[in-house]
């Protein structure tokens, strides 16, 4: 299941850097960056299970917020990108270096 | 069915593979260049000069990916493999079948490269309008197929296969459509090393198929290196090799053969050695990486359990076939045949 993942982490609370930091990270293991704060992760269910329990023990509730947006299996005829950037689709671009 | 995940090459050299959390980082002079999370890759390839960290060794090995390296020009040099999987009984039935009755599987194999390269010859034909030569050999594979379904011995059956080669090959020329084909003259198969550039594309991409289909059967807990047709020898993987046979013409040569008259891939991609050698630029190995990774997305229905999949998961569907024969759920291994 592919899920879009957006967030808000507040420049308040306990070490905002660290927050910002941790939580793109936790969903780098599992997908791509799209655009800052944007990342696309194409998951299985246990593996979203495991990054949803992640990101809630890092994000500060009271002031910070995360959006899940579920796109299912077909997403990619859900998407369309323009412009700079293209985001890489991990399953099916060729990766040749 | 099994999620088809991706394969990365590695072609720059001196870029620098390891593991950043549960990414696998690519750099290259310090800088990144490709950051992914493992669990959408089955295997990386490494070609030449590339350095892989200690670490994404070990976490490779435990995610069940598989890491090869090549030469620059794409001969296999080695394979890291972690933990054996799966039962080890399916591995001793496999050890005691291959020693005591290992020709039905064969036989199998064998039939369904001829039907294959047969099939190839015949698209051809559909194509492009009949070549007496063509024709003839069309007819001569199809007495050697024949011959294949009732050869009384490994052996015999060894021999058969060798002839059905020569004659499949020996017109195979007839299929490269590229005018002012001089650049693209074949005269039969050659390896070790290859002398022409389309034996140079063969074996380049037989090798990488080769190495895929290793890590299937190492995925269903087969092990690769004890074949039906091959016999043992120290660090070749026989059954791949074996599975080969069944997926040559049908995958690999239609490809080099779409490349070549796509002008995708041009003579000028191929410099010789004074030895012979003929050697692939970097751009012509990227064309025909790219081409291979693009096929196996193309979904086909499987000849034998009528389910959609796409070609890319073939070596692994082949692989769990074989296991459920050789664990006896299967009568007779179903090899892939495609019309």
């Amino acid at each position: 299941m592919m899920v879009l993942i957006t967030y808000d982490v507040s420049t308040e609370g306990n070490n905002p850097q660290k927050r910002l930091r941790q939580i793109a990270n936790a969903c780098l293991d599992c997908g791509v960056r799209v655009q800052y704060s944007v990342f696309e992760c194409e998951v299985t269910p246990d593996r979203w299970v495991q990054l949803q329990a992640q990101l809630f023990d890092i994000y500060d509730s009271s002031v910070d917020s995360l959006r899940f947006y579920k796109l299912g299996k077909n997403w990619r005829d859900r998407v369309e990108h323009h412009g700079a950037k293209p985001a890489l689709d991990i399953y099916q671009d060729t990766l040749i270096l | 069915m099994k999620k088809l995940q991706n394969s990365l090459f590695i072609t720059r050299q001196k870029s620098y593979v390891h593991k950043q959390r549960e990414t696998i980082v690519v750099e290259q002079e310090s800088e990144k260049i490709l950051q992914i999370p493992i669990h959408a890759i089955k295997s990386i390839f490494c070609f030449g000069n590339v350095i892989v960290s200690p670490f994404l060794l070990g976490f490779c090995a435990e995610n069940g990916v598989g890491l090869a390296f090549f030469t620059e020009y794409g001969r296999f040099l080695a394979r890291i493999q972690g933990p054996q999987s799966g039962n080890v009984l399916l591995r001793r039935i496999q050890y005691e079948k291959t020693k005591s009755a290992p020709l039905d599987v064969a036989r199998a194999i064998i039939a369904a490269k001829i039907v294959s390269s047969r099939s190839v010859l015949q698209r051809h034909i559909r194509n492009y309008g009949s070549q007496d030569d063509v024709v003839k050999v069309i007819g001569r594979l199809k007495h050697n197929l024949e011959q294949a379904r009732v050869d009384p011995s490994l052996d015999r059956l060894r021999g058969t296969e060798g002839v059905a080669a020569a004659n499949y090959f020996s017109v195979f020329q007839h299929l490269v459509r590229v005018e002012n084909d001089a650049g693209f003259a074949f005269n039969g198969r050659n390896k070790r090393p290859p002398t022409d550039p389309i034996n140079a594309m063969l074996s380049f991409l037989y090798s990488v198929l080769g190495n895929d289909i290793s890590a299937a059967l190492q995925g269903v807990g087969l092990d690769p290196q004890v074949g039906f047709l091959h016999t043992d020898r120290s660090g070749r993987d026989s059954l791949a090799m074996d599975l080969l046979e069944e997926l040559r013409a049908w995958w690999v040569d239609r490809l080099v053969l779409t490349q070549v008259n796509r002008r995708e891939i041009k003579a000028r991609d191929f410099s010789q050695a004074v030895s012979g050698a003929v050697t692939m630029s970097e751009s012509a190995r990227k064309a025909l990486l790219k081409a291979y990774q693009e096929k196996k997305h193309e979904e086909v229905e499987h000849p034998y359990t009528k389910e959609k999949l796409p070609i890319g998961l073939i070596p692994h569907m082949q692989a769990m076939l074989l296991a459920s024969h050789l664990r006896g759920d299967l009568e007779c291994y179903p090899p892939f045949v495609y019309r």
